[in-house]
């Protein structure tokens, strides 16, 4: 590719995408630095412009380039810029790789990023430590892009773990709160207990191929040459799938791992919007897209990873019934939308989970920087219970809000109802009665949860404490604007993927064709169309009601609810302690290794065992030895004598017998 | 002189070029305080410099190169043999490199005898360069020896208040070690036909039994300072003892010198003691891996828990070299030179803060990162390096041996992956709560943050971190071919015994 653009390649304009993020993060992270030697922080204008202005000039070189592949329908795999690791056969490079599905994801981390970049602006605006979180955003957003744009699993685990280090730094933003730090450090390790899969997959498929004796000059882990080799990585697909299927549960908060997302709710909101709900969570499901090729060829991992998401979904939308923060319950909806998109990825159809994801990642960042305004209006207040009527005081959040709220719920025509739509029909189509069955249930639970929390925040009468309602504004522009832009797009971001049975032309899975081929969509044949039709309509029934039935309740009903939810009180206590699983954890995992390092391992196994009985052990018997051989010199001569004589009988008994 | 005669000497003029700073300390007056400071920082900078230009005109060709021979003792077969490959070229820049860097951070701390502190850190470098650069056994043993005298004298005179019986304790350790190896040294001697050159020496054939013996004298020397679990326990005592010049050089050069022998002398010269042993070794290795991370979560004092982490990172490394392929060899000579940078970094980092709280008790901190942002920076850097995040070097270092060991020995590598968990674990739970979380101790609201000098001595290895991280091919490069050869001498050499030893039955 030698297409030159203003004198400048088609390469470098890749590599400026994820370069300007990085750009932004290093001179925001010097001038904090610098700051700081004076106990200052850093002039908010530079860092606002720096922080702000490289994402969206990312943003504007990736709508630029997907315009070029559009027009071209070439892929743009880049000259390594250098060779990262290399011994022997196994060869890094150090390059992007730029195609219908990365251009996709890139679009989305820019472009939802930029706009929460900018409403970051009013959300930190009085934040004492507002250089350095800017400087850890754009980090994270460089991170993100290497993610999805490496072209080999090495650089995308480069992505992987420094997204990770991101969450943590962003969730123990402020640190001064051990709880949110807790937070932090949780992430990062249950994080890298997904990564120790994702490292030995590397290591399986590497091994693989070099025992095979294949040629990976070009670079060992390149996507294109595992796919190349796919047929000889038959054998050890299901491991490897499998293994990977564990990062993609830590980065992507799935059973068992999900239990670090609730928790990374201690992170400024508009960091859970772009880290936590709209892209690094669903990393995972990029990287099961981007690998389709190795998932095709192990149909028993496609069904552990569509049976984890689905009972993930449904689990995690059942705790979102009686969790009372607003931001929790966001987090295990998202938990349990991570699921569909793991539910449509592992029945085999690709594109359908990247279409969540991409409507997920509007809706879901829309929910969150709504409640990230209600939040900011109320003065921290989180608890929805001591929200309600704030639909006049805060007009364009309450828009905002109620169309992601219809989005996620599936309200036709907005963007959620066709892309989880599309989940589920792809899932009853492929045969998976059951789990569209778990798929079409959990879309019930997830109406109703998320009507209670728009009813009792947005609804009803005010039950916000008198001393805090006077001073509730709306949020200003560059919170709301954001805002409003993710708010049409929960509305129209559907309309990319509209079924041919709603007259659409399904552009989105037409535009993914040449990476995920077989893996988007059934074909489409006019006799399945009925099926389509009947199923779409039972689901938009089904959740439309269930949906009114929550609003109605929780706006009029409230001493119903109540009297109910007291009633049952021992199921409502399990959902809202989210079924014990972190009192288990502790209990059967961390628990018995602290003991072990601290009792047996240390105090036991090192100070008494190595050190006290073998080293200082053996210094004691050699002590003793000499001390006892010291005995022997008495200063007397005639012992001495005595000694001799038995010296020499004993030489004489020797040598005679 | 000019530059021709330079390089043509340049190991024996770096590897005594300490002496000039022994020299120029022991002339100055002893209250001239200020001026033996910067004499010594001067001193020290002409052996890094010639460290580096080494480094610089290493080849990589996989012979030893820079090679000199002088008779020493004729009547013994003693040469003053020296010469370089690409597993010692890295570690003698390393040395250089840090002992500057040391110097700078000893600046406030040290406050007693300081004449001696200085010299007894050029006689160190000396001898450490010394280690590296021998090519002959006797030579190299003289060296071994050498360089223990100063570090004992650094732990015991400026350490901690129980610094006797560590430096006494480090002392029997590394003697009880190097005496069987002198022994092993000697049969060596006349086996091999009255020679100590250990080029000729590696083409020895010996009978297994006589390997497995020999390489055992050898290998306790070396695991003994490695340290290989379980004769890791001198280790913590000592880095806790030690001042923080000692620790540094102790954990970044000293422990190297262990993981140096097994490549030098005691996998080459006995390769099917190797391949009888190689299941021993490898289990230790995986032990270690697992138990100085669970043993360092445990940990409340910061330098124990650095300490511990150290049994876990080495495990690593001998992992790496054990697997006996490219990439784990690699691996494990890459992160030789990533633990030295980054426990290094680490083992300064805790000295500066003992040094302004004269504690290194992780209860007796909390928030401190609100009041030492640059500390902290820093700090968390150096951190994600210990903790192999990609991007910095220990990544690079770790992922290639677990990638080589999962090639011949998968389960070894699945159970040593499972201890980048645990390092997280440690390492971020030690950080959480140091510098996180409220700065509730009145002794802690003073801190002041660290200085320009601080910061200066910490960033050359800041930078290494990400270079290696992102560019390890700077080292990689000129190590390959030292690597390829080594493994193919361990195979090689095994095939030609067996051989030989078929071919006498």
């Amino acid at each position: 590719m030698d297409t030159l653009v203003l004198g400048i390649s088609l390469e470098t304009l890749a590599w400026l995408i994820p370069g300007l993020p990085l750009l932004g993060a290093l001179c925001n992270g010097c001038a904090t630095l610098m700051a700081r030697r004076s106990g200052q922080v850093a002039p908010k204008p530079l860092i606002t412009f720096l922080g702000v202005g490289t994402p969206f000039l990312s943003f504007m070189v990736t709508t630029f380039l997907f315009f070029i592949i559009r027009s071209t329908h070439h892929s743009i795999d880049t000259a390594p810029l250098f060779t990262w690791m290399a011994v022997d056969d196994f060869i890094v490079p150090f390059s992007l790789y730029v195609d219908q599905l990365s251009i996709v994801m890139t679009l989305v981390v820019t472009g939802v990023g930029s706009l929460i970049h900018l409403y970051s602006v009013g959300y930190m605006a009085h934040d004492k430590a507002y250089d350095r979180y800017f400087t850890y955003l754009n980090l994270f957003l460089f991170s993100m892009l290497i993610l999805v744009l490496g072209n080999n699993l090495p650089m995308m685990f480069i992505g992987w773990e420094g997204v990770g280090l991101c969450s943590y730094l962003l969730i123990g933003f402020w640190f001064q709160d051990p709880e949110k730090a807790y937070a932090g450090k949780k992430a990062f390790v249950v994080n890298r207990i997904g990564d120790f899969g994702f490292l030995l997959a590397m290591f399986l498929l590497y091994t693989t191929l070099t025992q095979q004796g294949v040629d990976m000059r070009g670079g060992s882990l390149n996507f294109a040459t595992l796919e190349a080799q796919r047929q000889l990585l038959a054998p050890v697909a299901t491991t490897a799938c499998l293994l990977l299927f564990v990062g993609a549960c830590g980065k992507s908060a799935q059973i068992p791992l999900y239990i670090w997302l609730p928790d990374a709710m201690a992170g400024p909101t508009p960091v859970s919007a772009l880290i936590h709900a709209a892209t690094m969570v669903t990393a995972g499901v990029y990287m099961i897209a981007r690998l389709n090729f190795l998932y095709l060829l192990s149909p028993d991992a496609m069904s552990v990873v569509a049976t984890v998401g689905a009972v993930t979904a449904f689990f995690a939308a059942t705790i979102g019934l009686a969790q009372n923060d607003i931001k929790k319950i966001l987090a295990y909806s998202t938990i349990s939308q991570l699921g569909y998109m793991f539910l449509g990825v592992g029945v085999g159809a690709f594109s359908a989970g990247i279409f969540h994801l991409v409507t997920h990642a509007f809706f879901k960042a829309c929910l969150f920087l709504g409640a990230g305004s209600v939040i900011h209006g109320l003065h921290e207040e989180q608890d929805i219970w001591k929200m309600g009527g704030l639909r006049h005081k805060m007009p364009v959040t309450f828009l905002t809000f109620l169309l992601a709220v219809a989005a996620i719920v599936g309200i036709i025509p907005f963007a959620g109802f066709f892309s989880k739509d599309e989940i589920l029909f792809q899932t009853f189509m492929r045969g998976h009665r059951v789990l569209w069955a778990i798929g079409f249930a959990t879309a019930g639970i997830t109406a109703f949860y998320m009507c209670r929390l728009f009813a009792l925040t947005f609804l009803g009468k005010s039950r916000i404490d008198p001393h805090k309602e006077a001073p509730i504004h709306e949020s200003p522009l560059s919170m709301t604007l954001p805002l409003m832009i993710l708010g049409l797009l929960s509305l129209i971001g559907g309309w990319i993927g509209i079924p041919e049975v709603f007259k659409g032309h399904n552009y989105f899975h037409h535009w993914l064709q040449p990476v995920l081929g077989a893996g988007t969509l059934i074909n489409e044949s006019a006799h399945m169309h009925g099926t389509e039709l009947i199923l779409a309509v039972a689901s938009f029934l089904w959740v439309f009601h269930v949906g009114l039935i929550a609003l109605i309740l929780y706006s009029q009903k409230l001493d119903w609810i109540k009297r109910c939810v007291k009633k049952m009180d021992w199921v409502y206590n399990i959902l809202r302690d989210k079924y014990y699983v972190d009192e288990i954890y502790d209990f059967i995992l961390i628990r018995p290794i602290h003991w072990l390092s601290q009792q047996i391992l240390w105090r036991f196994g090192d100070e008494q065992i190595i050190d006290g009985l073998m080293v200082n052990g053996s210094a004691k018997t050699i002590n003793l030895a000499g001390r006892l051989l010291s005995l022997m010199q008495t200063g007397w001569t005639q012992h001495y004598a005595l000694f001799l004589a038995a010296g020499a009988l004993g030489l004489v008994a020797y040598f005679v017998l | 002189m000019n530059i021709h005669w330079i390089t043509q000497n340049i190991l024996t003029l770096t590897t005594f070029s300490p002496l000039i700073g022994v020299a120029v300390v022991f002339i100055l007056p002893r209250s001239q305080e200020k001026a033996i400071r910067i004499v010594s920082l001067l001193a020290s900078l002409l052996p890094m410099a010639l460290s580096l230009w080494l480094y610089q005109l290493f080849q990589g060709t996989g012979h030893f190169e820079w090679t000199q021979t002088i008779p020493w003792i004729e009547d013994f077969h003693i040469f003053y043999r020296v010469g370089v490959d690409g597993f010692s070229v890295p570690l003698i820049a390393l040395t250089g490199l840090l002992t500057p860097i040391v110097f700078l951070s000893s600046w406030t701390s040290i406050q007693k005898s300081l004449k001696e502190y200085f010299i007894f850190f050029f006689l160190l470098e000396m001898g450490v360069f010394g280690v590296f650069v021998a090519l002959d056994i006797f030579l190299f043993y003289v060296f071994w020896e050498v360089m223990l005298i100063p570090m004992y004298f650094i732990i015991g005179l400026w350490g901690g208040p129980r610094r006797l019986y560590a430096s006494i304790k480090f002392v029997l350790f590394t003697m009880v070690g190097s005496l069987l190896m002198l022994a092993a040294i000697l049969y060596l001697y006349y086996a091999g036909g009255q020679t100590f050159n250990i080029q000729e020496l590696y083409g020895l054939a010996l009978p297994l039994e006589v390997q497995k013996l020999l390489f055992l004298a050898f290998a306790l020397a070396f695991a003994i300072k490695v340290p290989l679990f379980p004769f890791h326990t001198w280790l913590p005592d000592a880095h806790v003892e030690a001042p923080t010049g000692g620790s540094v050089i102790l954990a970044a050069i000293l422990l190297k010198m262990g993981t140096y022998g097994f490549l030098r002398y005691a996998m080459p010269l006995f390769p099917n003691a190797v391949q009888a042993f190689l299941p021993h070794i490898l289990t230790l290795s995986v032990i270690g891996i697992l138990y100085g991370a669970l043993v360092s979560m445990v940990q409340a004092d910061i330098k124990k828990l650095v300490a511990f982490s150290s049994v876990s990172h080495l495990g690593f490394v001998m992992l790496g070299l054990f697997a006996l392929t490219p990439q784990s060899v690699q691996g494990a000579n890459l992160q030789i030179i990533n633990h030295g940078i980054s426990t290094g970094a680490l083992f300064l980092l805790v000295g500066m803060i003992y040094e302004r709280r004269h504690t290194r008790m992780i209860a007796d901190f909390g928030g401190i990162a609100s009041v030492q942002p640059w500390f902290a920076t820093l700090f968390l850097i150096v951190t994600l390096s210990s903790i192999g995040l990609p991007g910095t070097n220990g990544f690079v270092g770790e992922f290639l041996i677990l990638l080589g060991t999962f090639r011949t020995h998968p389960s070894y590598a699945v159970l040593a992956t499972s201890g980048v968990i645990f390092a997280a674990i440690y390492m971020l739970w030690m950080v959480k709560r140091v510098f996180f979380g409220p700065l509730d101790k009145e002794d802690n609201k003073k801190l002041t943050d660290i200085n320009w000098r601080e910061i200066g001595l910490l960033l050359p290895l800041i930078v290494l971190i990400f270079l290696i991280g992102f560019y390890p091919r700077f080292i990689l490069h000129k190590t390959e071919t030292t690597v390829l050869k080594f493994i193919d001498q361990v195979h090689h050499t095994q095939e030609k015994v067996v051989q030989n030893y078929g071919a006498a039955h």
